[in-house]
């Protein structure tokens, strides 16, 4: 293939959105000329960043009107502090009133900013509510994950919250981090080292075969772009709901049954009736589609 | 972190009308914004600098750009996380292109 690749993970916050969204559309709100780094940050002597990590505002994603959020994983590993997570709860808060045809959610984050603690902490399940209330607002909110932060820790139950996740191979979604479960639990549970184990039980492709992800997207702006446009051209938010709730409890019920006891993605994909799991990470991202697609349900 | 303030007489910059930024706080990295300054023929530099200690190296390299560039007219302002001479330059020349390329 020659077809020229802007890699979305090697991306920065800005680049990415520049890509996503419809040539000379991007409006951001609150630019780092008007913004203020954390408070938090310059007490504890540290540099911060104008737009403290985080980039918000308007767009066009092919033709239709989008708030968009894109977080700088470079800057603090993407973790959410009190500013950062404030312009995120305010353009989603925006987007209630405004009505736009989705949200976009660019997550690249390990959670919250353990600098800022309770500040960071509350910022975080104020992300969470405003998530919430958006989509109940009818107003789909969609999570794109493919920087090298990944989504965790606070962050990945944002993901979770919102109406639908795209994932690409080297994007990761997951609760606690690979070293916080070692640090926690030991290597003998989880040696966070060995970044092939931390792929195959957090990374896009293992991911993308548990269901937890809509679709699984090359590492690629353009791919990306064209990923949420179909997603939103094919979708009605139905809001959150008591029995929608309930369903994935007992997905998530049957899913611990059924693969609690395994160690590794390996055993899970052998288990979900993936003939040769040991290839699933070499595979590019057709073939892996065209395995998933191919899977009992 | 060492904040360190700076100011160089420079050949007046073309207007623009947006602010520039350029680069990311991470490590050994850094942003450059770059905002209409005061006086047409200086140049207001900023620096918030993780690193200690480095304030005649920060002095000779951005003596070095605004005496190269024509950067007059700007107020600079720096975050930065540990980056190299050769990066700081790089993006100085980088964040003043943008500025006035008319930003993004």
């Amino acid at each position: 293939m020659s077809i020229p690749r802007h890699s979305y993970f090697e991306a920065t916050a800005r680049r990415r959105l520049a890509g996503l969204l419809d040539a000379g559309s991007f409006r951001e709100i609150l630019p780092p000329a008007e913004s203020t780094p954390s408070p938090h940050l310059a007490s504890l002597d540290l540099p911060g960043a104008f737009d403290d990590g985080v980039i918000v505002g308007s767009g066009r994603l092919a033709g239709k009107p989008v708030l968009v959020i894109s977080q700088e994983g470079q800057f603090m590993g993407g973790a959410v502090g009190e500013i950062h997570g404030a312009k995120i709860v305010g353009l989603l808060r925006r987007a209630v009133a405004e009505k736009p045809a989705a949200v976009l959610f660019l997550i690249d984050s390990g959670g919250v900013r353990l600098h800022e603690a309770n500040a960071g902490l509350i910022a975080i399940s104020e992300i969470m509510r405003a998530v919430l209330a958006t989509r109940a607002a009818g107003v789909p909110v969609l999570a794109l994950v493919g920087g090298s932060c990944g989504a965790f820790g606070g962050m990945g139950i944002v993901a979770k919250l919102c109406s639908a996740i795209l994932i690409s191979e080297e994007g990761r979604l997951a609760l606690s981090g690979p070293e916080v479960i070692e640090t926690v639990a030991g290597v003998e549970e989880f040696d966070a080292k060995d970044r092939a184990l931390v792929w195959r039980v957090t990374g896009g492709k293992h991911r993308y075969l548990m269901g937890d992800c809509a679709a699984l997207v090359e590492d690629d702006i353009a791919s990306f772009a064209a990923a949420a446009g179909a997603w939103l051209a094919g979708q009605q938010e139905a809001g959150p709901s008591l029995a929608a709730l309930r369903a994935t409890q007992t997905q998530l019920e049957n899913r611990v049954a059924a693969y609690a006891a395994y160690r590794d993605g390996l055993q899970v994909w052998a288990a979900l009736g993936v003939q040769n799991p040991e290839s699933v990470p070499l595979l590019d991202r057709d073939s892996l589609v065209a395995i998933k697609e191919g899977l009992p349900t | 972190m060492e904040t360190l303030e700076y100011r160089f007489a420079s050949a007046p910059a073309a207007a623009a009308e947006t602010p520039a930024l350029c680069g990311v706080v991470g490590s050994g990295n850094l942003e450059i914004l770059v905002t209409p300054g005061a006086e047409a023929q200086s140049c207001a530099i900023s620096v918030k600098t993780s690193a200690r200690g480095f304030g005649d190296i920060w002095q000779a390299v951005l003596a070095a750009f605004a005496a190269s560039h024509a950067a007059g007219g700007t107020r600079i302002a720096i975050n930065d996380m540990g980056a190299t001479p050769a990066v700081v330059s790089l993006r100085l020349g980088q964040a003043l292109a943008d500025y006035q390329g008319g930003g993004q």
